[in-house]
C-alpha cells in the first residue's frame, strides 16, 4: 500500500522522525512559553543558551570527564544559574517597558554569546558521542530506530509533562500564575514575587540547556546550532499561543509531524511549511491555537 | 588613458626582459600594490577560509618581501562578505574606487564570487577566486580579469564520483542542498557517475541550512542505492554523516562527501568519518614541501590549512611575482604574465592558468583513515590517487566560456 508514492512503512518511519524533532520543538518552545507567560519577555537568547547547553556538555566530557548523565543534570543547573544572573542584572530593568526592549536585549545577548563561542571554537563545531548505553538501535520492522532517538522522545515528554503539571496543577504553579495576573496583590499576601520571577526565568532557560544536552549527540555541536532553530521554535510558540504551556507542547509535537509529512510530499517546502501555518493561524486566530484572547 | 596605453606598449615590449627595479617602481600605480581578502569571517565557511585565508595571504606577502625585495609596497586589506552577493559587491566597489585595491581574492560562495568578478571587470581590476566552487565562474560567467584557482565542482565530482564507481559503487542516491551550488554539484556528479557506467536512483533536496537529516537519510536508505552522494557543504555535510552513522546507514551503504575540507574531518572525528572518499586540491601531509609550509601556517593559525587557504598563499605569491616581473600592476599586463608563467610551488606542480581563467593543477583522491591508522594530529588521509590536472578539470573543448573560441 502506498500513500503519496511512499510505502506505508516509509511513512511510519518519517512520522516517527517527525515526532522526535517535534519533541525538541516542544522542550524549547515550552521554555519560551514559560518565560513569556510569567515575565512577558520574548527571550531571543533561548537559541544561544540551547547552544551553550550542548557546548557545556561537550566541554564537560572532554575536559573534565563528566559523562552524559551527569551533564543532563548539571548543565541545566549551570544554564539556569546563568539565567538568574541575566535576569537580575539585565532583564529586571525592562519589565515596565514595551516587549520590544526585552526582545532587543536578549537578541543582543544571543549575538554576543554566539560570537564568543565562534571565536573560541570555530564554526565547524565539535562531535559529542551518545552515551554507551544508548548506542545502537532497534529494528522496528518499518525502520531502524536509534536507541538514542527513542530516549530523546521519552525524556522530552517527561520533562514537558512535569512542567505542565507543576504550573497548572500545583500550589507553586498557582502562585506563579497569580503573580503574573496581579503581582501587587500576590506580594501583599506575603509571597516574594520578584524571586519567583527570577527563578522562573532560570527554569525556562534551564529547559533550553536541557534540550542542548539532548541534542549534542545528534547534531554537530556548533555555535550557530541555536540560531538555526530558534526562528522555527518562535513560530511554534506563536502558533500554540504566546505563553500557553499546553499549547507549546502540543504544537511542538504536532508541527514536528507536519514537517515530516511535508518532507515526504515535497521536501523543498519542509523549511517553510511551519511559517505558512503560522501565517494562517495568525489570520484566523491571532492569539494562537491555545492562547486566550485579551 | 593615453598614458596607460603607452605604459602598456612599453610593458609589452619589455615583457621578455627582466624589469629594472627603477622602472617597476614607476609603473606600479602610487607605488603600492593593494590586495583585498574578501572572505567569510563569521559564517558557515569561516573555518575553511576566513581568518586562515587572511593569515595565508599575509604569509605570502611577508615571504615575497623577504625573498624578492620588491621596490613597491604591499598592503593587505580584509573584510567579511557574510556570504552575500550584495555585501561583497559593495565592498569590492569601495575597495576599487576609494582604496585603490588592485586585486580581490578568496571569495567563498559562488554568489559573492560572481558579483565581485563582475565589478572587477567593470573597474578593470583582478579577482582571484579560491573559496567558491561553481563551474559557472569559468564557463557562463567567465571574464578576462578573473582566475579560479583552487578547485571547482567539476574536479570534485570527477575525482570522487569516478573513483567510487570504480570501487564498485554503481548505484547512487543524492542528498542535495536546495540552492545553485548543490544542484550544480549533483548534476556534475550524476554526469560522471553515468559516464563511468553507474546509475542514479534518485535524489532528495533539503532546505539550506538544514538541521535534521534523518528523514532524507531514510529516503536514501529505502532507495537501496550503494552510494549516498552528499551534494551539500559545511555543517549540512557534517550532520548528514553523523546521522547516517546513527541510523545504521553506514557502513551498509557508502557515503561520498562531494565537497569536504580537512576542517570538516577534524571536527567530525575519524571514528565517524573513516573510510569516506573525497577529493581535494591540497593536503598538508603530501610531501616535505607541503609539510614545511603547513607547519609554518599551523604555528600562526593553530589549525592545518585547508586547500582554500593553501591556494590563497600560492595564488597571492603568483600574483605578486607577476607584478614584480612585469613591473606593473596594470590588470591586462599582470593577467597576461600570470597566464604565461607556470606555477611550481608547494601547492601546484606545472600549474597553468588557462584562457577561461581556470588554474589547472593536480587534484588528490583521498580516503579518510581509520582511527588506528592515524599516528599524529591532523594525520587524516590516505592518498589513493593523484589526478593529473588535465583529467581533473573540465577540458577547454567542453568550455561554455565566451572567451574561448573553438
Amino acid at each position: 500500500m502506498e500513500i503519496f508514492g511512499v510505502s506505508l512503512q516509509g511513512l511510519a518511519g518519517q512520522l516517527l522522525i517527525g515526532l522526535i524533532n517535534g519533541s525538541f520543538y516542544a522542550v524549547l518552545s515550552l521554555g519560551l512559553a514559560v518565560i513569556f507567560g510569567q515575565l512577558n519577555i520574548i527571550n531571543f537568547a533561548h537559541g544561544a543558551l540551547y547552544m551553550m547547553g550542548a557546548f557545556l556538555a561537550w566541554i564537560g566530557l572532554t575536559h573534565f570527564g563528566i559523562n552524559y548523565w551527569a551533564a543532563l543534570l548539571l548543565v541545566p543547573l549551570l544554564i539556569g544559574l546563568l539565567g538568574i544572573v541575566i535576569e537580575r542584572a539585565l532583564l529586571r530593568w525592562l519589565y515596565q517597558l514595551d516587549h520590544l526592549y526585552g526582545l532587543l536585549l536578549t537578541f543582543g545577548l544571543a549575538l554576543i554569546i554566539e560570537g564568543l563561542f565562534r571565536y573560541y571554537f570555530g564554526i565547524s563545531g565539535e562531535s559529542y558521542e551518545a552515551p554507551e548505553a544508548l548506542r545502537g538501535g532497534v529494528d522496528l520492522g518499518f525502520m531502524f530506530l536509534p536507541l538514542y532517538r527513542g530516549w530523546v522522545v521519552v525524556a522530552s515528554l517527561v520533562v514537558c509533562l512535569a512542567t505542565w503539571f507543576i504550573i497548572e496543577r500545583t500550589k507553586l504553579g498557582a502562585y506563579l500564575r497569580a503573580g503574573t495576573e496581579n503581582p501587587k496583590l500576590v506580594q501583599a499576601l506575603g509571597i516574594n514575587v520578584p524571586l519567583m520571577i527570577t527563578l522562573t526565568y532560570g527554569f525556562g532557560v534551564a529547559l533550553a540547556g536541557f534540550a542542548g544536552v539532548l541534542a549534542a549527540p545528534i547534531l554537530q555541536v556548533n555555535p550557530l546550532m541555536g540560531s538555526n532553530l530558534i526562528i522555527v521554535v518562535f513560530a511554534v510558540v506563536v502558533i500554540g499561543g504566546m505563553g500557553s504551556i499546553l499549547g507549546s507542547i502540543v504544537t511542538g509535537l504536532g508541527l514536528g509531524l507536519v514537517e515530516a509529512l511535508t518532507r515526504v510530499v515535497y521536501p523543498e517546502a519542509s523549511a517553510v511549511v511551519i511559517f505558512v501555518i503560522m501565517v494562517i493561524v495568525l489570520l484566523v486566530r491571532p492569539a494562537g491555537l491555545f492562547g486566550r484572547e485579551n | 588613458m593615453k598614458q596607460r596605453l603607452i605604459a602598456l606598449s612599453v610593458a609589452a615590449s619589455l615583457g621578455a626582459l627582466p624589469a629594472a627595479p627603477a622602472l617597476a617602481q614607476a609603473r606600479v600605480s602610487d607605488g603600492v600594490v593593494r590586495i583585498g581578502v574578501l572572505t567569510d569571517l563569521s559564517g558557515t565557511y569561516s573555518d575553511l577560509s576566513g581568518q586562515g585565508s587572511v593569515v595565508a595571504t599575509k604569509m605570502a606577502v611577508e615571504d615575497f618581501i623577504a625573498a624578492d625585495k620588491p621596490a613597491f609596497k604591499i598592503e593587505v586589506l580584509s573584510a567579511d562578505h557574510q556570504n552575500k552577493g550584495d555585501i561583497a559587491s559593495n565592498k569590492a566597489r569601495e575597495w576599487f574606487e576609494k582604496d585603490g585595491v588592485d586585486m580581490v581574492t578568496d571569495l567563498v560562495t559562488t554568489s559573492t564570487a560572481l558579483a565581485v568578478m563582475k565589478i572587477a571587470k567593470e573597474k578593470n581590476r583582478i579577482a582571484i577566486v579560491n573559496g567558491a566552487a561553481s563551474t559557472r565562474i569559468t564557463n557562463e560567467d567567465c571574464n578576462d580579469v578573473s582566475v579560479h584557482y583552487t578547485y571547482d565542482t567539476y574536479a570534485l565530482a570527477n575525482g570522487t564520483g569516478r573513483a567510487v564507481v570504480k570501487q564498485g559503487g554503481k548505484s547512487w542516491f543524492f542528498i542535495t542542498a536546495d540552492y545553485a551550488f548543490g544542484h550544480s554539484l549533483e548534476k556534475d556528479t550524476s554526469d560522471v557517475v553515468k559516464a563511468a557506467g553507474g546509475s542514479v536512483l534518485g535524489s532528495v533536496r533539503h532546505p539550506f541550512p538544514g538541521n535534521d537529516f534523518s528523514s532524507f537519510l531514510l529516503n536514501a536508505q529505502s532507495s537501496g542505492a550503494q552510494v549516498i552522494g552528499l551534494a551539500n557543504a559545511g555543517n549540512d555535510t557534517i550532520n548528514s554523516i553523523k546521522q547516517a552513522a546513527e541510523f545504521g546507514i553506514t557502513p551498509k551503504q557508502t557515503l561520498a562527501g562531494l565537497l569536504m575540507f580537512i576542517t570538516d574531518i577534524h571536527s567530525l572525528g575519524l571514528k565517524t568519518a573513516q573510510n569516506m572518499y573525497l577529493t581535494e586540491g591540497f593536503y598538508w601531509d603530501l610531501n616535505e614541501q607541503t609539510r614545511a609550509w603547513s607547519k609554518r601556517f599551523f604555528d600562526r593559525h593553530k589549525r592545518m590549512p585547508t586547500m582554500v587557504q593553501a591556494g590563497q598563499y600560492s595564488s597571492t605569491m603568483h600574483y605578486l611575482k607577476a607584478v614584480k616581473a612585469t613591473g606593473s600592476d596594470d590588470t591586462a599586463v599582470v593577467m597576461a604574465r600570470m597566464k604565461k608563467t607556470p606555477i611550481n610551488d608547494f601547492f601546484a606542480t606545472k600549474g597553468q592558468i588557462r584562457d577561461d581563467g581556470r588554474m589547472v593543477h593536480d587534484m588528490y583522491l583521498l580516503q579518510v583513515k581509520k582511527p588506528a591508522e592515524s599516528k599524529y594530529p591532523w594525520d587524516y588521509y590516505n592518498v589513493r590517487a593523484t589526478i593529473p590536472g588535465n583529467e581533473a578539470f573540465q577540458p577547454l573543448s567542453a568550455s561554455r566560456c565566451p572567451l574561448i573560441r573553438k
